[in-house]
């Protein structure tokens, strides 16, 4: 008996062992499949370190040619010319102009579409214009391009005559439809975060749906809307074939929307479709405007955090 | 305070509920434009395209004369880039995706990735252009072919593949993970045969909108400056000698759809406008039609799984 026990013992441990033995080479199956998903997600670090070495070395050779002071005060933007002149700001103001524009259409535009649908339409409303926002959002910007340069352009030469063939408004008002989608379905969702008893609070008090909405769910969401518009601002400024296409691509330092001019990103595109070779000063100029376009996108995106933990209203 | 007659009460309840008409019309009339311009984009184009749209525009050349145009190597390219992108981002961007939600420890890297993702998903898509310029195009000597765009592509849509894979795993409950794992299968097994299988519709959806993304992207494929007059086809992948003519297609030059009407809006001559639009329309119908799909699967998913 004991002896009978003890065999079986042994015959047990033996395969346990092995058991053992195989549970080693799964874990180490394991690990390696640990391992790889884990630089699968490493290459998102990667990109980054990749942009910022791209952008940071290239410019890096052409500050070499060019004082940062000469960069960001030069109000000539001419680095093909002879007479090369490299001052930023040409660019930036297109930029901003455009930009302007269309966060005057999109903000506006954005947030009623939001507020509409988180407070006053009815699910079926809503199921309905989510997917056609969605659409929208998912228009290719070359064919907003198209859309501002031949069917906006020749509309408001209508209103206003003297408009240009190219012009930052035609752009930027397009620009701005294409922006609303993404305002209007960020803020969407922030208001509708808002816990229902504050609406009940409101309502019961006697307010109506529209005061209900501007006075409790606004302010309430007011961080999830300010991110959604520093989104709005950074999708502008990073804008760049309805600006190729419709805005015309001289550098022109303007502030007036009316005129044509380039921006950042469309100045890019205009050395990048000519073949200039790598290396050369002028190659090294759609680095300096790229790291210059990454910063700004990056000081408002800085912005956006600190305004969402800032003005968070938690309940 | 003075008490207000009923006939005030009345009036003030009347403004209030005018005030909510007058926003809700308001509303509808902000979401109508957004229809309109669709209608008006697609309807503008197809009109305006019209007489461009027969069997010759997709099987020819693009061409100095407009009405010989056709969009041949720029629907082949785009097709072709399309398969690089997909090749590289889903799976990259499914393992980037299972790893954050199934095995990242909270710890500081887990944090810099997560962060990382978020302001990659805000980085304007011509600075991916800059990177896949002195990256793919330089450091690597890629040049200026399919490999290179496609990849640059993969770079851009990663975080949409990352994003919507996590969220379509997030939203398997734990007990699905805890009954495997109790029949003992490893945290490995469990995501091969549960995890990813359940996500699946999910992960589809986030990677046909995110090749709709692709799929119409200019400026990084211009910025890493691939031409735009392409007057013949890539070899045809997968028949050449094997094993390196197998591969000889990714390193053809190329043009793709975007970057073909571009060229012709660009052009002074107003009959390149007719095949800009005409390609136009066909860019829209196919990436109108992914994002149909994907919301179609995103609706049919919410209908069908009940956990």
């Amino acid at each position: 008996m004991n002896h009978a026990m003890s065999a079986k013992n042994v015959s047990d441990l033996h395969q346990v062992s092995d058991r053992l033995s195989r549970k080693f080479t799964r874990n180490i199956s394991e690990r390696l499949i640990e391992a790889v998903l884990f630089a699968a997600a490493a290459v998102s670090v990667l990109t980054t370190v990749g942009i910022v070495y791209v952008l940071v070395s290239e410019s890096y050779h052409f500050f070499q040619h060019v004082s940062i002071v000469d960069f960001l005060t030069d109000n000539q933007w001419t680095p093909l010319f002879d007479d090369a002149h490299y001052g930023i700001m040409v660019l930036v103001s297109g930029t901003v102009v455009s930009s302007g524009v269309a966060l005057l259409v999109a903000i506006p535009m954005g947030t009623v579409i939001a507020i509409y649908l988180s407070e006053f339409a009815n699910p079926k409303v809503r199921e309905a214009a989510k997917p056609i926002l969605e659409l929208l959002g998912g228009i290719p910007t070359i064919v907003f391009g198209y859309f501002a340069l031949l069917i906006v352009t020749p509309l408001l030469q209508k209103v206003f005559p003297e408009l240009p063939g190219f012009s930052l408004l035609s752009a930027g008002l397009v620009m701005g439809i294409m922006i609303v989608p993404y305002i209007a379905s960020l803020s969407e969702d922030a208001m509708r975060a808002v816990p229902m008893s504050m609406r009940e609070g409101s309502y019961a008090m006697g307010a109506t749906k529209l005061h209900t909405a501007l006075h409790v769910v606004v302010p309430a969401a007011v961080s999830g809307l300010a991110a959604s518009y520093i989104l709005g601002i950074s999708r502008a400024v990073g804008e760049t074939m309805i600006l190729a296409v419709a805005a015309g691509m001289q550098p022109n330092l303007t502030w007036n929307p009316m005129e044509p001019a380039a921006t950042i990103t469309s100045y890019i595109v205009q050395v990048a479709l000519g073949d200039l070779p790598h290396g050369s000063i002028g190659y090294q100029t759609i680095f300096a405007a790229g790291l210059t376009l990454l910063l700004i996108t990056l000081a408002f995106n800085i912005i956006g955090q600190w305004m969402r933990r800032r003005f968070r209203e938690a309940y | 305070m003075q008490a207000l007659t009923t006939e005030q009460i009345r009036a003030l309840i009347a403004r209030g509920k005018m005030k909510d008409t007058i926003f809700q019309a308001l509303g509808i009339i902000c979401l109508a434009i957004g229809l309109l311009v669709i209608f008006l984009l697609v309807g503008d184009m197809l009109q305006r395209g019209m007489e461009r749209l027969n069997l010759d525009f997709f099987t020819n050349f693009a061409s100095r004369k407009a009405a010989q145009s056709g969009i041949l190597s720029a629907w082949v390219g785009t097709i072709l880039v399309m398969f690089v992108t997909a090749m590289a981002a889903v799976p990259l961007g499914v393992a980037a995706g299972i790893y954050l939600e199934e095995y990242a420890k909270r710890n500081w890297v887990t944090d810099i990735i997560e962060i990382n993702i978020t302001n990659l998903a805000a980085v304007p898509s011509i600075v991916y252009g800059l990177l896949a310029l002195g990256i793919f195009v330089y450091a690597f000597g890629f040049g200026q072919s399919i490999l290179s765009a496609g990849l640059t592509l993969a770079l851009l849509i990663l975080p949409i593949v990352i994003v919507s894979t996590r969220e379509a795993i997030r939203a398997i409950p734990a007990m699905i993970r805890e009954g495997s794992m109790a029949v003992g299968a490893t945290r490995w097994q469990t995501c091969r045969y549960h995890i990813i299988p359940y996500a699946m519709p999910g992960i589809l959806t986030g990677v046909i909108i995110g090749l709709a993304r692709a799929i119409g992207e200019t400026a990084p494929i211009i910025t890493i400056g691939a031409l735009t007059f392409i007057a013949f086809l890539p070899p045809v992948p997968f028949t050449g000698e094997p094993p390196a003519g197998l591969f000889e297609w990714v390193m053809s030059p190329f043009t793709v759809m975007p970057i073909q009407i571009f060229n012709w809006t660009s052009r002074p001559d107003p009959a390149f406008e007719i095949n800009a639009a005409a390609a136009g329309f066909v860019l829209m119908v196919m990436v109108l039609s992914m994002n149909a799909i994907a919301i179609y699967l995103r609706y049919k998913m919410r209908k069908n799984i009940k956990w």
